[in-house]
């Protein structure tokens, strides 16, 4: 069985104890960290507005790209510390959402954390990025909760008989949260 | 007056110089553009040869302020106030990305202010980007804060911005009086942003904080803080002393540097490459073709727009017709063109409130303008993996309300 096991910044932890509770021992793991290069387009459009300025560049240390990859090559080496297994490390640069979706074409399962709202159950404690991936992975998931799943009260009351429907119906807002894909 | 032929052909060279400088090519620099081009003018005639001595000569002063606060920057990066700056704002955010958010803001507009916005583009970004890596953040919201805030801030003194440093030498403002009309206009921009950028980022500062190890005390570069603190001194106290701000930038510079060169930690050619002559020949070449423009009738053209009175409405109009110039054609030559005009305006507001919709306008279409923007996707065809409606909202939700924000402000310091 290949497992591929997507950590982000905020739940890895989580993510690595329950991969390591859930996944059977004889499971080829890879962790796969993806850095987003959008804040690294900001940076440099924002040099680009700069009309006529060519400043000297600057030491190598400070290229972003170098600062981005020796962060991922940190969190993906502590991570599989964590983990205590054999494990391949995998950092992956661009869309993240595309990327998990792409790294994951040869997996058997992939293993993923929810990303949105972890105080009450619904469709809010997916963030766009997680939304894509589960909506598109090519393998089976495996969604886990950072830390406890909250409790089944968190769940609104259904609707009184003939009220509305508890979500509009997909035509006309594909997305359960109502938000923009790319947006916050 | 107006001439036809010479017009459309300062036009012309004007277009081309500036469709060099945003898609900068490989075969040709943006200096050579401009420099050319001016001659171009000259050799043909739009321009007479004491025009364009004029145009270089009321340039002159300011370029060597730029030049030098260049060198002071550079300076500042050589001695690690950058990095230290790192560490502060590490420190004081302690894992929570919001805390984070409002250390970058806080840096990124003094820096701004005080070392232009080229120093918080160039210098202080990368900084602010590892600092978030570091703590394992999303930079984003940090990020866009840099690009934000090199505009937005660049209001509050006349070394802040080039654009301000052109319109310094023509409102006939002393340096502290300027700073005084610009610092409530400042505040009410950047609180603007601030406003905009917690809500607009929230999911992003709502992350939990990392419980990461403290990063070490750091280690403030004493002297060049106090050289710093000495050359904004300087500019505080020059009308006093009735020395131009000018020579205290040129001895900061110096200040800066010659420990350096005694060490011999920077070479001469590195020192020559901070101060980016490039950039300064660009700079001058651009403002004798912009002067063979205005002779020849878009002075005529841009007065006939552009209102020059002090009332609060005039200020408006010329805030954001300001602000939409500087989309259309970049700031740097939506200043040129416009500051003549707005300095014979009604004391110092209208030169100001131009100010104001050149500086804070660019946020609007991302950094820098939409035709650059434009102009690279036509050009080069690039992939980007930023969503353009982002940015665009994100410009759209602080703009015009800084712009007013602003500007309202600026009318009442005005009153006082």
């Amino acid at each position: 069985m290949r497992a591929l096991v997507w950590i982000i910044e905020d739940t890895w932890q989580a993510t690595i104890d329950d991969a390591d509770a859930l996944l059977p021992s004889e499971a080829e793991i890879t962790l796969l960290h993806v850095a987003s290069t959008e804040p690294e387009t900001v940076a440099r459009a924002a040099r680009r507005g700069l009309l006529g300025r060519h400043p000297p560049p600057p030491p190598a240390p400070q290229e972003l790209q170098t600062i981005s990859d020796q962060a991922a090559r940190e969190l993906l080496t502590e991570a599989r510390a964590r983990l205590g297994r054999s494990a391949t490390l995998q950092a992956r640069r661009g869309r993240v959402e595309r990327e998990v979706v792409a790294a994951a074409e040869h997996a058997d399962v992939l293993v993923l954390a929810r990303d949105g709202d972890r105080e009450r159950l619904g469709p809010r404690s997916l963030g766009p990025a997680t939304r894509f991936v589960i909506d598109h992975a090519p393998c089976q998931v495996l969604l886990i909760w950072p830390d406890i799943a909250p409790e089944l009260r968190t769940i609104p009351p259904p609707p009184p008989p003939g009220g509305p429907a508890p979500h509009p119906p997909p035509r006309k807002s594909p997305r359960p949260d109502g938000r923009n894909p790319q947006g916050p | 007056m107006t001439d036809g032929p010479s017009l459309a052909v300062a036009l012309v060279v004007l277009a081309v110089t500036l469709a060099v400088a945003v898609a900068s090519p490989p075969y040709v620099s943006e200096a050579v553009a401009a420099g050319a081009g001016a001659v171009l003018l000259v050799v043909v005639g739009a321009i007479g040869l004491s025009g364009a001595g004029d145009a270089l000569r009321a340039l002159g002063p300011t370029v060597g302020f730029l030049a030098a606060m260049l060198v002071i920057a550079e300076g500042c990066r050589r001695d690690g106030l950058f990095d230290a700056m790192g560490v502060v704002m590490a420190r004081g955010s302690a894992g929570s990305p919001r805390r984070l958010l409002a250390f970058v803001f806080v840096t990124a507009a003094a820096i701004t202010a005080v070392l232009s916005l080229d120093a918080t583009i160039v210098l202080l970004t990368p900084v602010v980007f590892a600092t978030a890596a570091r703590m394992r953040s999303s930079a984003k919201p940090q990020v866009y804060a840099c690009a934000h805030l090199a505009n937005s801030a660049s209001l509050l003194l006349p070394v802040s911005n080039l654009t301000n440093l052109l319109a310094f030498h023509a409102s006939h403002l002393s340096f502290l009086r300027f700073a005084a009309l610009m610092v409530l206009p400042t505040a009410a921009a950047v609180g603007v942003e601030w406003l905009v950028f917690t809500r607009f980022f929230a999911e992003d500062l709502t992350r939990p904080r990392h419980t990461s190890t403290r990063p070490a005390r750091p280690e403030l570069p004493r002297f060049t803080v106090g050289v710093l603190g000495f050359t904004l001194a300087g500019f505080a106290l020059s009308s006093v002393v009735g020395i131009a701000p000018v020579w205290f930038a040129v001895a900061g510079a110096v200040a800066i540097t010659l420990p350096a060169l005694t060490r011999k930690t920077v070479t001469p050619i590195a020192l020559a490459r901070a101060a980016e002559p490039g950039f300064l020949i660009f700079v001058l070449g651009l403002g004798v073709i912009v002067q063979a423009a205005s002779a020849n009738g878009l002075d005529t053209a841009v007065r006939a727009v552009l209102p020059t009175g002090g009332s609060l409405p005039d200020l408006l109009a010329i805030a954001g017709l300001s602000a939409v110039f500087a989309n259309l054609v970049n700031n740097l030559p939506a200043t040129l063109m416009l500051i003549p005009v707005a300095a014979t305006g009604a004391g110092a507001g209208p030169v100001l409130a131009t100010l104001i919709g050149v500086n804070l306008g660019p946020n609007l279409t991302y950094v820098g303008s939409l035709a650059t923007l434009l102009w690279r996707r036509v050009l080069r065809a690039e992939d980007t993996d930023v969503d353009p409606r982002e940015f665009l909202r994100l410009g759209a939700l602080t703009v015009p309300a800084g712009l007013v924000a602003a500007t309202v402000l600026l009318w009442l310091a005005l009153q006082v």
